[in-house]
């Protein structure tokens, strides 16, 4: 099992949960971010007084999938995130030791 | 050409009024003592309970809407619990120190017969409405007077001190310029036009801010980390509660339901849409995009600087007026202030201060004899600039005096100024146990 964490534009997320959807992948947790990478962030102007802000709105998704299903939700979440922009985002894999669902103690691959 | 015509088109106004008025005289000479008018005091009864809604909740969304997340609960409380102790105050000693004859110092104060509201009833009259409404109406003035000042001081004081400094500003800073002006002072006597509280109420307000954010000190942090507003969303909500109710301010100072204050409403309407589309664009041109913040600042500026003008002057002045306050409060608002330095959070004195300023000025310029009974300057009457000039001056020299004086009084006896960590914490939790999410 891989946690997939992905970090995107938030008017993207729509079209990366339908094509994990479409994958048969069940299940993600969304967080709004706030964040920076390679792009800048803007200024605000409030009566003449200018402010930077360097951390922009994001959303960070996380999903376990099945080590088999990887590369496959890989190619999924980058599909449907890229823009071609800078700001696309980031996808980070990790391995998962152990997974359990509450409600039946079922393990594993089968919990997920 | 344009000024000639301006000219001829008042002089002909005020010609139309003299025939008016010379035929209505010995009607108003037959008249006895006045009686009790139904309509005037349903529109009084309304124009009062809309300037509460400026102040709350219209001034508490516009500024609580303005300032950092974790310091929103603590400046409606100060809306909220200034208008609450105004009240009191008012019901005990303001009113009657502003509306009273004070005998041999009249021209400065008036007196105490109506301590306590003494004497006035159910069928006392002032005027053609009964004096509770008369007096409750200037309540809710005196009540958004000190409250405006809370623009300045956002963030950083300490509420026991907040509550004194609002108590002891009505008394000896408000209750006598709103004597001067309007209980029969001396400004009343010299001839100054102040229709709804150019200088009572926004020159005053906006001084004592300048002054109460240079004796307070800048936010920790100004200049340096990011104060932007929270929620703007709020501080439109805010701008427009005060926009409608600035009808019962401005319309409802003629007392009556009546032709004055039909103009009085469409010139506040004008002046207030012009003045925020002169900031809109200002700020279009000079940092590339027309704001939400800008837009109604200069909705505010407007009103603030229609407001001495609003029974004098006629559409065409108001329209002036309202570019003017638009322009004039935007530079100052942005380039004055940081070319300065001083931190007037929320612009209480760029705003109204200066459009205060802008209004009691050009009130002289442009007042019409036929609307208000006061020529201006279009009209020949070179004396009337200099008179509100000076209403100006005497306004602003005894509310930055009183101001300081107050707030230097509290701060030796019991410090104004939150704590360091306090204001790092945010004033809602540190001071109030409070917080939103």
């Amino acid at each position: 099992m891989k946690l997939i964490t992905a970090i995107i534009k938030p008017f993207k997320l729509e079209e990366v949960r339908a094509a994990l959807t479409d994958l048969g992948l069940a299940g993600m947790t969304v967080t709004e971010v706030k964040g920076y990478g390679r792009q800048k962030g803007h200024t605000e102007i409030y009566r003449g007084a200018e402010y930077a802000v360097n951390f922009l709105p994001k959303v960070k998704m996380e999903v376990v999938v099945p080590s088999a299903q990887v590369d496959k939700a890989l190619e999924a979440i980058q599909g449907a995130a890229k823009t071609g922009q800078i700001g696309d985002g980031k996808i980070f894999v990790s391995p998962i030791e152990h997974t359990i669902r509450i409600r039946t103690g079922e393990a594993d691959d089968n919990a997920l | 050409m344009k000024y000639d015509d301006l000219k001829r088109v008042a002089a002909s106004g005020g010609a139309a009024a003299a025939l008016i008025l010379s035929s209505a005289l010995p009607v108003l000479a037959q008249e006895e003592t006045p009686t009790l008018d139904t309509g005037d005091t349903a529109w009084m009864l309304t124009s009062t309970a809309i300037v509460l809604m400026m102040t709350i909740p219209g001034l508490a969304l516009f500024y609580g809407g303005m300032v950092r997340k974790k310091n929103i609960l603590s400046v409606m409380m100060q809306c909220f619990a200034a208008c609450c102790l105004v009240t009191i105050l008012w019901m005990v000693a303001g009113y009657s120190l502003a509306f009273t004859d004070g005998g041999a110092y009249n021209a400065y104060i008036g007196g105490l017969d109506k301590v306590l509201l003494a004497g006035i009833g159910k069928d006392t009259l002032s005027g053609t409405i009964p004096e509770m409404v008369f007096m409750t109406f200037q309540m809710t003035f005196a009540i958004i007077t000190p409250v405006l000042i809370v623009g300045a001081i956002v963030d950083r004081m300490k509420f026991s001190a907040f509550l004194l400094f609002m108590g002891l500003w009505l008394i000896i800073v408000y209750a006598p310029v709103c004597h001067w002006v309007w209980g029969g002072g001396f400004l009343a006597n010299d001839g100054v036009l102040d229709f709804a509280g150019g200088t009572v109420v926004h020159i005053n307000a906006g001084i004592a801010g300048l002054v109460a954010c240079l004796v307070l000190g800048r936010r920790k942090g100004y200049g340096t980390e990011n104060m932007a507003p929270h929620n703007l969303t709020l501080s439109v909500i805010g701008a427009s509660l005060l926009w409608v109710g600035w009808f019962g301010f401005n319309a409802g100072s003629a007392v009556g339901a009546n032709g004055t204050a039909g103009m009085a409403m469409s010139v506040t309407q004008i002046a207030t849409a012009a003045a925020a589309l002169a900031w809109m664009f200002s700020e279009w041109l000079v940092h590339g995009k027309p704001s939400v913040l800008g837009i109604i600042s200069g909705a505010v500026a407007g009103l603030v600087a229609i407001t001495p003008a609003s029974g004098f002057v006629d559409p065409k002045g108001a329209l002036v007026i309202g570019v003017a306050a638009g322009v004039g409060c935007y530079i100052c608002a942005t380039g004055v202030k940081k070319a300065l330095g001083y931190d007037d959070s929320l612009d209480v004195f760029g705003v109204h201060a200066v459009g205060g300023i802008i209004g009691a000025i050009l009130t002289g310029v442009f007042a019409v004899e036929a609307i208000g009974g006061t020529a201006g300057l279009l009209e020949g009457n070179f004396a009337q600039v200099p008179i509100q000039v000076y209403g100006v001056l005497a306004t602003t020299i005894w509310s930055a005096v009183g101001t300081f004086v107050i707030l230097m009084v509290l701060w030796l006896i019991i410090g104004i100024r939150a704590t360091q960590a306090q204001e790092v914490e945010g004033l809602d939790v540190a001071l109030h146990g409070e917080s939103i999410q």
